[in-house]
């Protein structure tokens, strides 16, 4: 796959990710993300996915995905058994937050959460002079369409790492195709952060 | 014929344990000489790394694919094994073979017992899932193929499926069991039951004595009527049958009216052409007494190289999917590569022979995988 077509968060979350690492990726979607990480660090990577179609995808890509919710936790698989887990713009819609980053806490030795920011400018704007629920690039459907349950800047996911007292180990501030250095909070459109306990 | 189509089949056989080194059971009984039909499909490669073994359902037979002589309706699970299908011949070498305690070939309970001349009945000894892997084991190592590409099969021959997984996973290097169980639940033993207590109940039956007589035709038809009532879901027999009235043949008050009746008792009679009683009540109790659960799939500390990938459907409630997903805890707790789907479906257990088109999106790209990586290490 040429490197350049991919996904910025995508190619981020690959630098992250060490060479033959073991990953389970939580909301894999499509499989684009666990194949690029098996083409480029040769990990060993398994998914998880409640979509039939997206299932489809991930098989015809080659990858390898359990039909499931995530919401229901991890309990097989032993603690610490994977090095990394991914939530990649997945949080955001399951039920149970705090129960299924415990789980993804318990499971890696480290995790990899990007989701989009609420606190963006251009969602600023919607809210505060168009007076309505914000639609940007990483915010993209209208308030009946959203699969999101949960809507966070990154002051909040900052504020809730603090109070559980999670470590975290790096932190990406994303924008439309570049990193954005300046006041996040406010201009990037997604963050990545990884995180362990 | 068309290129999808294989051309004529025919069944071959394979003898074996024929002398003194016959075959033991799992109950520590011996069996020989043993007797396997089985069709291939397809050509093996100079590698002898293409070869997909296919497992049959309880009533199946050898005949997986392509036409008989003569036949007008192609083997059971043609619309997936052919010249680019699913399990495609073009690339992969197909097996098929009919299981031991089987009556399409194999050596069963009605062939005859070499110490009476006479056909065994139930002197046949108890033969289980892992029986019937070990025979056909036996038929791979005489085709000299030292590593199967996948095993495959639906219910019953997902059983199998797993029973290689726990029997000889060196020989495998992926498992596709399909709408099937680690063990049976209360439920569907007791399906089991009523159908040989059918069989049983039927004064033909005569303890299993019947060959060469007249054979408990009415217990088995019985016995299929219940099994095709499992096999359906409530969804599947509104679509087919609704409340639909049929022609009666005769006068009589309880001939059936409805059009579910006419279709259970047409089948039930077919079936007695072609199925054995005795294999019934032998094959039943294999399924039954089939346990993997647990770590017997997988024992603790045993590091296995299989891949998996694991199907189940919606409305199947005979085999319903959180046996599957059972199957998959034990997979997770040991870190194996696997893929699992629950397939979206009204057919209910029958889905496996019928949704090709969900089947295939799965089964073909993961074969591929599988089949590509194995040139690449072998270039």
């Amino acid at each position: 796959m040429p490197v350049d077509n991919v996904r910025l968060d995508h190619k981020i979350i690959c630098g992250v990710v060490e060479p033959e690492a073991h990953v389970l990726d939580l909301g894999c979607g499509d499989g684009s993300l666990m194949l690029l990480l098996t083409d480029q660090k040769n990990a060993r990577v398994q998914g998880i996915e409640v979509s039939d179609e997206k299932i489809y995808e991930c098989v015809a890509k080659g990858a390898s995905v359990f039909h499931g919710n995530i919401d229901t936790g991890l309990s097989e698989y032993p603690d610490k058994s994977f090095d990394y887990i991914i939530l990649n713009q997945s949080l955001q819609e399951v039920i149970k937050v705090d129960f299924v980053l415990n789980e993804a806490l318990r499971v890696g030795q480290k995790v990899i959460v990007g989701f989009s920011n609420f606190a963006y400018y251009k969602a600023r704007i919607d809210v505060f002079f168009r007076g309505r629920a914000p639609v940007t690039e990483s915010l993209p459907s209208q308030w009946h369409q959203t699969p999101n349950l949960h809507f966070l800047s990154i002051r909040d996911f900052e504020n809730y790492c603090a109070q559980k007292k999670l470590n975290v180990l790096d932190r990406f501030y994303l924008g439309e195709d570049k990193l954005v250095g300046f006041l996040p909070n406010l201009f990037a459109l997604n963050a990545i952060f990884v995180v362990s306990r | 014929m068309t290129d999808k189509d294989l051309g004529h089949i025919e069944t071959r056989f394979f003898t074996f344990a024929g002398g003194s080194d016959k075959l033991v059971l799992e109950s520590g009984q011996v069996l020989g000489p043993v007797t396997l039909a089985y069709e291939t499909y397809g050509s093996l490669n100079a590698e002898r790394s293409n070869a997909i073994l296919v497992l049959h359902a309880f009533s199946g037979d050898a005949h997986a694919a392509g036409y008989h002589e003569g036949d007008r309706k192609p083997g059971w699970w043609d619309s997936m094994i052919g010249p680019g299908k699913a399990i495609d011949t073009g690339k992969y070498f197909v097996i098929c073979s009919n299981v031991i305690g089987g009556c399409k070939g194999s050596t069963g309970p009605g062939s005859t017992n070499p110490e009476t001349g006479k056909p065994y009945a139930l002197d046949f000894p108890i033969v289980t899932i892992a029986d019937m892997v070990n025979a056909q084991r036996h038929l791979i190592d005489h085709m000299g193929i030292d590593r199967l590409l996948s095993v495959i099969g639906g219910s019953m021959g997902g059983m199998q499926a797993l029973q290689w997984v726990a029997s000889y996973p060196e020989r495998i290097r992926s498992a596709v069991p399909i709408a099937t169980t680690l063990k049976h639940s209360p439920q569907q033993i007791a399906f089991n039951e009523v159908g040989r207590q059918a069989i049983m109940a039927d004064p033909e039956w005569n303890r299993g004595d019947y060959y060469g007589k007249s054979s408990p035709e009415s217990g088995l038809a019985i016995a299929r009527m219940v099994g095709h009532i499992t096999y359906m879901s409530d969804k599947s027999m509104e679509a087919k049958f609704s409340r639909k009235l049929r022609e009666k043949e005769s006068g009589d008050i309880f001939d059936p009216d409805f059009e579910v009746e006419g279709y259970l008792r047409h089948q039930g009679d077919s079936f007695v052409q072609r199925f054995d009683a005795n294999t019934y009540l032998y094959i039943t109790k294999a399924l039954d007494y089939f346990d993997l659960s647990g770590q017997k799939l997988i024992p603790a500390g045993k590091k296995i190289d299989v891949r998996f990938l694991v199907i189940a459907f919606k409305s199947d409630w005979l085999y319903p999917s959180y046996q599957a997903q059972e199957v998959i805890r034990q997979l997770k707790m040991r870190h194996m590569d696997a893929t699992y789907m629950e397939i979206k479906s009204t057919y209910g257990h029958d889905a496996f022979l019928l949704e090709v088109d969900e089947e295939t999106m799965l089964i073909r790209p993961f074969l591929n995988r599988l089949f590509e990586e194995g040139e690449q290490n072998a270039g």
